[in-house]
């Protein structure tokens, strides 16, 4: 049915739907209100479900694993300086290969200190061996958090959905909540094989030797790769329950002959989308939205940049010292590639830095210019930088 | 696509009425998209929200920065040298005011509507929260919405006896400005 709500609401609507039976949060900044509004929809009696309202981040990771290794369906949500303080227990539910749903409101890592939108919180746990799903719109949110405990369940790996803090989190809009019904159909009560039981009792996480480490990390790398077939599959069985079409790994919109594309993560896309009938003068462009960033579909963004020249890799997170992050992992995949395009990598919006539509413009006017540029932040301000030190 | 802004100061329920606008539009059929320029959110401090309603999905995530129309919930706002920054060419204000509109119009230089919603507010609810007031003029100026469309947002959100005051405002505030005035404003085609 449709509503119009603010992403925050209908993510915790959509949780609900996924009858979670435990939520461990901590409740303050820099939550979002999905916890919040979860907690109302217990209280009211809408939602069965033990929450447990924690004083760390850390702890509500170290919660919802241990719901999860009992065989649990659990949820919890953070963003920022709190995804860092659950890196250490991120890492341990991955290895652990404990099936956990979590929807990071991407925003800015301190200092300096900030509340606001980038990516670069989840982009510093790329390596923690999570599922990592960028959603571009409120509506892939709700739709990806359902899809997401059916690919945690199926792989036994974790699932990050990076949602867009502010820019989605906090923007009402019209989407389509399912019913409880259609939810129930697709995802099917969670029945974790290796949870913990006291009448048979088993060690997890215990000690490996020089022995078996690498064996276990392998298994986990494997693991991921082979979770692209999964996440494909779910998406099309969501698509065809919910009616709406849903890109899988990454999507592509733009004619075949375009020699221009760009391609971005997260909430950028639709104003990209946008801006191309705003600015028709611009040469063809075709737009990918990468939806997976772990597992890194690399055969899927090269098919999707065949016949390309030029590819712009717009992100929204920075690896100081180096540069972006998605460009370069795109870069390294496009390698690879028979006639691959230049490969142009620019970070814009950090620390909510509106992304207006005439980033469109100047994204192909600083191409235009350039001869390849390995790295840029196109939207800064060089006026308001100190004297070079 | 009919894009708003509202500004107002933290705690005067700027983001309400920018996604109560938004509900409305909803009510209606139409797309709509409402968020607030993310501040710190502190009360009294200035705080900007957006609304854009569409007769088509929205997909852009930009800031507005070229408004048809300002609503203004504190006069004392109008200082701000940066007020009416890209609000387009002959784009009206309504404005929580309880001075003269044509004062106010001069001295900014714009179409300008005053309303005491405060005022009306305090009265009817007890509580001087201009938002419900100014929504509720805004329709009736601007002909966007039908005014049972925000009286039906609004009872997504309140119930009984907040409701009907909130209903008795709504009536009350929309009396007080001229229906129409901005209808036949380039700006208020229909979105």
């Amino acid at each position: 049915m449709q509503y119009a709500l603010e992403g925050s609401q209908a993510l915790a609507r959509t949780v609900a739907l996924c009858r979670p039976q435990v939520i461990a949060a901590y409740p303050i900044t820099p939550q979002t209100h999905i916890v919040e509004n979860l907690s109302k929809l217990i209280a009211d009696g809408a939602l069965e479900c033990e929450l447990v309202s924690v004083e760390s981040e850390f702890s509500a990771a170290s919660v919802v694993l241990g719901a999860v290794a009992a065989g649990a369906r659990a949820y919890t949500a953070s963003s920022s300086q709190g995804i860092l303080l659950m890196s250490e227990v991120l890492y341990n539910i991955a290895g652990l290969r404990l099936p956990l749903v979590m929807t990071c409101a991407n925003r800015a890592v301190s200092a300096p200190l900030s509340i606001w939108n980038d990516q670069q919180d989840s982009m510093a746990v790329r390596d923690a061996g999570w599922i990592q799903l960028y959603c571009a719109t409120n509506q892939e949110a709700v739709d990806t958090t359902i899809q997401a405990y059916q690919i945690a369940e199926q792989t036994e790996l974790p699932v990050m959905v990076c949602v867009d803090g502010f820019t989605l989190t906090h923007t009402l809009e019209v989407l389509d909540i399912p019913d409880q019904e259609q939810v129930d159909r697709f995802l099917p009560p969670f029945n974790f094989e290796r949870g913990l039981d006291p009448s048979n009792p088993i060690s997890i996480g215990t000690l490996v030797s020089p022995d078996y480490f690498t064996e276990a990390r392998y298994d986990h790398h494997r693991a991921l790769n082979n979770a692209q077939q999964a996440i494909v599959a779910t998406a099309a069985a969501w698509g065809t329950v919910c009616g709406r079409h849903q890109d899988a790994l990454l999507g592509v919109d733009g004619p075949q002959e375009a020699r221009f594309g760009i391609l971005t993560l997260g909430s950028i896309a639709g104003t990209l989308l946008d801006a191309r009938e705003q600015y028709q003068g611009s040469p063809a462009t075709r737009l990918l939205t990468l939806r997976a960033f772990r597992p890194f579909p690399a055969d899927a963004i090269r098919e999707a940049c065949g016949g390309l020249t030029d590819l712009v890799v717009l992100e929204r997170a920075l690896s100081p010292g180096s540069g972006g992050i998605v460009g370069n992992e795109v870069r390294a995949a496009l390698s690879e590639m028979h006639d691959a395009p230049r490969v142009h990598n620019f970070t814009v919006g950090l620390g909510g830095r509106d992304v207006p539509l005439d980033i469109y413009p100047r994204i192909h006017e600083a191409v235009r210019a350039g001869s390849g540029i390995p790295f840029d932040i196109l939207d800064l301000e060089p006026h308001k930088l100190p004297a070079a030190g | 696509m009919i894009e708003i802004r509202i500004h107002g100061r933290g705690g005067q329920g700027n983001v309400v009425a920018a996604y109560l606008l938004a509900a409305a539009a909803f009510e209606e059929g139409r797309y709509v998209q409402a968020f607030p320029n993310f501040g710190a959110e502190r009360r009294g401090a200035p705080v900007t929200a957006f609304v854009r309603i569409s007769d088509s999905p929205i997909r852009r995530r930009c800031q507005v920065l070229e408004p048809a129309y300002l609503i203004v919930q504190d006069d004392a706002l109008l200082h701000l040298p940066d007020i009416t920054a890209g609000l387009q060419a002959g784009g009206p204000l309504l404005v929580n005011s309880n001075r003269d509109s044509a004062e106010l119009a001069a001295r900014l230089d714009r179409t300008v509507v005053a309303l005491p919603a405060s005022a009306l507010a305090q009265e009817i609810l007890g509580r001087p929260v201009p938002n419900t007031a100014l929504l509720s003029a805004f329709l009736e100026l601007t002909g966007l919405l039908p005014r049972a469309a925000l009286i039906k947002a609004l009872g997504e959100r309140f119930h009984g006896a907040v409701l009907d005051n909130n209903r008795q405002l709504v009536e009350r505030a929309a009396a007080q400005v001229s229906a129409g005035a901005w209808q036949e404003d380039e700006h208020a085609v229909r979105a």
